[in-house]
């Protein structure tokens, strides 16, 4: 075993812990030392005694009839337990979707295709074997005869009359329409003085968590307790649903999220496996793990965005926004995973951003095609409305000719008109938009930027300045407003020994919740955050809890922690005032000890004692010191801030180099600086992802022709700069701790910053918009087929759009 | 068929009777049980499993294990001793370089043979370096620091014995 580590630098104490100790501090994290170490456990790490290995085999089709499916070569082959077909699994399923809306179309989503295959990867059959080489060897002796059938990939040819139909039932391949509508839109873009229109593509990427997922399961038939370690952001939602999946009570049923390598969203989810892997261990009864290999986790683990987005803007010519019109052709993929038909509307919801709009139309068309599901994936459809909006509000504002600064800042609705009710029915807690753009435009040099960029057109040289003042909808969320409860649940124990354990039912996977929900109980009982210890992940240890999505854990989750140590508190003053002969309002907490007013205190350590000992308690109070609070949040928050970007782009190769990227965020209050900078770095990295190199391309046919990581562009680390970060505080009123939410921030303003950058490098060859990724060939192609060429060989001035000339 | 096989692994000399298709990855985390080593993909561009074979990184899942008989592996377990954590995991720690922590132990063996031959490596260089070790969640920036941290620290005892002479 490996001996317990202490920190080598400990961290600094400069103040008495509990009055702000160490809440806003850069604390080095509670989870780390098992991880840089390499001794903690993800779920591939857990080896139960007796267990068996199980591999899928899937569609090389994304149509497809099945003829046949023979399965005795693999049976034959030694080592092999058992091999398992739709046929088998009938009792099983199907895979749930969380999502009601009026017209929702709903397929029937077997764990295991039944007689058809709609998306190269769907399960068709399941090996389980006594190693794992040799369940790999059976998975390819599974024959299985299929009879290709035509495949539609492609969003509106989809929607096309003659278009393959993915069900059969649903013959316009529609899954659903929903409409946002609000104010006079008709009237808003007749008196428009200018209406700017553009189409475009939110491609389809993949979430890639470095660990893909992976289930262990083991059934005791003697005590019918069903254990499922997965990786999961969702262990109580999952063992809910399980329950349903294989049909046991829900009380036979135990889920465990052990560590778990990045989720993103694309483990806030139900997939069929997951039902699998437990069924398989109550058929065999042996204990079964299931790895999914990363080409499985490209095919068949859910995909982000995928939509296909026509957005209108009516302006004044002063640049007051009049009206905001948008068609949004969603791609659904070939069926549902938990949440699939709900992001969309996400988008739909977030589309007036941070402006005043006085009228809105959003429409909403959910499509079928050959693909695999879309669901979740970090920023969840509100990346989708960011870039609508930020784009189109940069495009307005340039054909315009107003300042893209100078055009936001005047539509942002005033500090003072907070609590702001949008167009699209939301009430945005707290912001000061204006403040964290003038922020973002003075770190910048914004004036020499743009003086730069002009002489820069007498050299040759093309920079870009991009913006994206943003606002994210988080803390997700009100229960109404959530199709499984928006709530969290905290408990807090203090033991006998006074050490503290806290039960959350978020489950972080990397956010750190460990050290900022220990910090923020150390400040509340005047401790040591080393003398709490967070816990979660365990469906029996933990009350029922939602989990970790929406930037929600701490605003929602740490909420539910907080409220639970308040209620400690009080029941802690009660019990000194009774030991110390005060009233429980005269009792106050300090580092080590409770005090009464007159200077009489008892330890810390005692009171707790005194609390289970329970031998001189007032009347009627409950012994032990232990409480849980069910946190239901009255509102989202919505964290916001201004990213600006700049670059030069090479117009002989396409090459965009980023020169600078700068972040000013604000999520409300800090716990801890530290996490919140990862969080910023790793969602700008991921953001830029999108905006320059990911993308999930599926041919004609239906294949995944970018399924690996050689095809698909996940960003390396020399690809970026250092970012520079800054920040505003604009305390959320939803929450006692005025904290907001900070996971998706990056990732939801840096898409559109980084392409607003490079179209306005563009703007001179009176290019619009280019569609991600921005690889260097599109680019180049863009400014190859560019209808003008820059007039500054002779203008010494800025290239106005007017003033470009037509190619000859 | 089967081949033996005896790989010292930080420093354990492990011997068993391996499929010679066995990669040297499943080796380290079935047969010797060191599961700090994670498996990331199956085409050798994650950098999640990368070990040190003689001292230098390589992805221990393109690697057989019959490959490695009669050599030394480091694996992240290897680093820490008599509970003193390497200079490369305080500097992550210090530095937040990590927060699921999957890729993490592979980014530390690949910065530890980066350190070994440059003892102070510009952030580019270290960007570069890195470039075969995906991280999903840190944008890689507080990585960079996490390994100047590191770099920092190894060189003073070299610069204090320096002075000494």
């Amino acid at each position: 075993m490996a001996t317990p580590i202490k920190s080598p630098t400990p961290q600094k104490k400069n103040s008495k812990a509990g009055e702000g100790a160490w809440v806003g501090k850069r604390m080095k994290r509670k989870e780390d030392p098992r991880l840089i170490r390499g001794i903690s456990h993800y779920t591939d790490d857990i080896k139960l005694a007796g267990m068996v290995h199980c591999v899928f085999t899937r569609s090389p089709h994304g149509h497809a009839e099945i003829k046949a499916v023979r399965t005795d070569a693999a049976k034959a082959l030694a080592g092999v337990i058992g091999v398992y077909t739709s046929v088998d699994t009938t009792s099983l399923g199907p895979v749930p979707c969380a999502i009601q809306m009026p017209d929702l179309r709903l397929p029937r989503h077997p764990v295991l295709a039944e007689d058809r295959v709609r998306y190269v990867g769907e399960p068709v059959a399941v090996v389980v074997a006594e190693d794992l080489y040799t369940a790999h060897d059976a998975a390819e002796l599974v024959e299985v005869d299929y009879e290709p059938l035509p495949a539609v990939t492609d969003l509106e040819k989809a929607l096309s009359k003659d278009s393959p139909r993915v069900h059969a039932q649903f013959p316009d391949n529609q899954a659903f329409t929903h409409q946002l509508k609000n104010g006079d839109i008709d009237a808003a873009f007749k008196k428009a003085d200018r209406v700017v229109k553009q189409r475009m593509m939110n491609q389809r990427l993949a979430p890639i968590a470095m660990e893909p997922r992976a289930v262990v399961a083991e059934y005791l038939p003697g005590e019918n307790r069903l254990t499922v370690w997965s990786s999961t952001q969702i262990p109580h939602l999952l063992k809910t649903q399980l329950s349903l999946l294989v049909r046991l009570p829900e009380t036979a049923v135990r889920v465990i999220a052990p560590e778990v390598g990045g989720g993103f969203g694309s483990k806030l989810n139900v997939y069929g496996e997951e039902g699998i892997v437990p069924w398989l261990a109550m058929k065999t009864g042996r204990p079964v793990k299931w790895n999914e290999g990363r080409r499985e986790n490209f095919m068949a683990t859910i995909h982000g965005r995928d939509a296909l987005n026509d957005v209108e803007l009516a302006l004044k010519k002063d640049g007051t926004i009049l009206g905001m019109r948008a068609r949004v052709l969603a791609d659904m993929g070939a069926y549902y995973q938990l949440l699939t038909p709900l992001i969309p509307q996400l988008t739909a919801l977030m589309h007036a951003g941070c402006y005043k709009i006085p009228a809105i139309q959003i429409d909403i068309i959910g499509v079928f095609t050959n693909k695999m599901s879309t669901d979740a994936y970090r920023g969840a459809g509100r990346p989708e409305a960011t870039f609508n909006v930020e784009r189109i509000m940069e495009i307005g504002a340039k054909e315009l000719g107003v300042d893209p600064a100078k055009f936001r800042h005047m539509n942002f609705p005033q500090p003072k008109e907070f609590p702001y009710t949008t167009v699209t029915g939301l009430t945005y807690d707290s912001a000061k938009y204006q403040e964290s753009l003038s922020k973002a435009l003075k770190l910048a040099g914004y004036g020499n930027l743009r003086q730069r960029q002009k002489e820069g057109w007498k050299k040759g040289k093309y920079y870009g300045i991009g913006l994206s003042t943003y606002v994210e909808i988080c803390a997700i969320g009100p229960s109404a407003a959530t199709p499984a409860g928006g709530w969290e649940s905290g408990t807090v124990r203090i033991e006998p020994t006074g050490k503290v354990t806290v039960l959350t039912g978020a489950s972080p996977h990397g956010q750190g919740e460990e050290t900022t929900f220990a910090q923020l109980i150390a400040d509340q009982l005047s401790i040591d955050p080393q003398d709490v210890n967070v816990l979660h992940g365990d469906t029996l240890a933990v009350p029922y809890g939602i989990g970790t999505f929406g930037s929600r854990a701490t605003a929602v989750g740490g909420t539910a922690i907080y409220m639970a140590t308040e209620k400690l508190k009080t029941k802690m003053a009660t019990l000194a005032a009774h030991l110390l002969g005060c009233k429980p309002s005269d009792v106050s907490f300090g580092r080590g000890a409770l005090a009464a007013k007159g200077g009489k205190k008892i330890a810390f350590d005692d009171l707790v004692l005194a609390a289970y000992t329970a031998r001189n308690i007032p009347p009627g109070f409950e012994p032990g010191l232990e409480a849980t609070h069910f946190f239901e949040p009255s509102n989202f928050t919505f964290p916001f801030g201004c990213h600006l970007c700049a670059v030069e782009v090479d117009i002989e190769t396409g090459q965009i180099k980023i020169e600078k990227y700068i972040a000013v965020d604000d999520c409300g209050n800090v716990i801890n600086p530290l996490l919140v900078a990862g969080q910023i770095q790793g969602g700008i990295a991921q953001g830029l992802g999108q905006a320059m190199w990911e993308e999930l391309i599926y041919n004609d046919d239906g294949q995944l022709v970018t399924g690996t990581l050689m095809d698909y562009a996940v960003p390396k680390a020399h690809f970026f700069p250092d970012f520079i970060l800054d920040h505003t505080v604009t305390p959320s009123p939803v929450n006692p701790m005025g904290v907001k939410g900070v996971g998706e921030a990056g990732t939801i303003a840096s898409t559109p910053c980084i392409v607003n950058a490079v179209c306005d490098a563009l703007w001179p060859f009176g290019i619009r918009h280019i569609e991600m990724p921005l690889k260097p060939d599109r680019v180049w192609n863009a400014i190859r087929s560019a209808q003008a060429i820059p007039a500054i060989a002779t203008s010494a001035e800025a290239p106005k759009n007017k003033a470009v000339r037509r190619r000859a | 068929m089967t081949k033996n096989i005896n790989i010292t692994v930080n420093e354990v000399d492990r011997h068993a009777s391996v499929e010679p298709r066995l990669l040297l990855v499943h080796f380290l985390r079935e047969n010797a049980g060191l599961t700090g080593t994670h498996i990331g993909c199956d085409t050798s561009l994650c950098g999640a499993c990368t070990v040190l074979l003689d001292g230098r990184a390589v992805k221990s899942c393109t690697v057989l294990a019959v490959q490695a008989d009669g050599r030394k592996v480091t694996t992240v377990e290897g680093l820490a001793s008599d509970g003193q954590l390497h200079p490369l995991q305080e500097g992550f720690w210090e530095e937040h370089g990590l927060q699921c922590g999957f890729c993490t132990p592979g980014v530390i063996m690949c910065s530890h043979d980066l350190l070994e031959r440059h003892p102070d490596p510009t952030d580019t260089e270290i960007r570069e370096s890195i470039n075969g070790n995906l991280c999903r969640c840190t944008g890689y920036q507080h990585i960079v620091a996490a390994v100047k941290n590191a770099a920092r620290k190894m060189s003073k005892p070299l610069a204090a014995e320096a002075g000494a002479r």
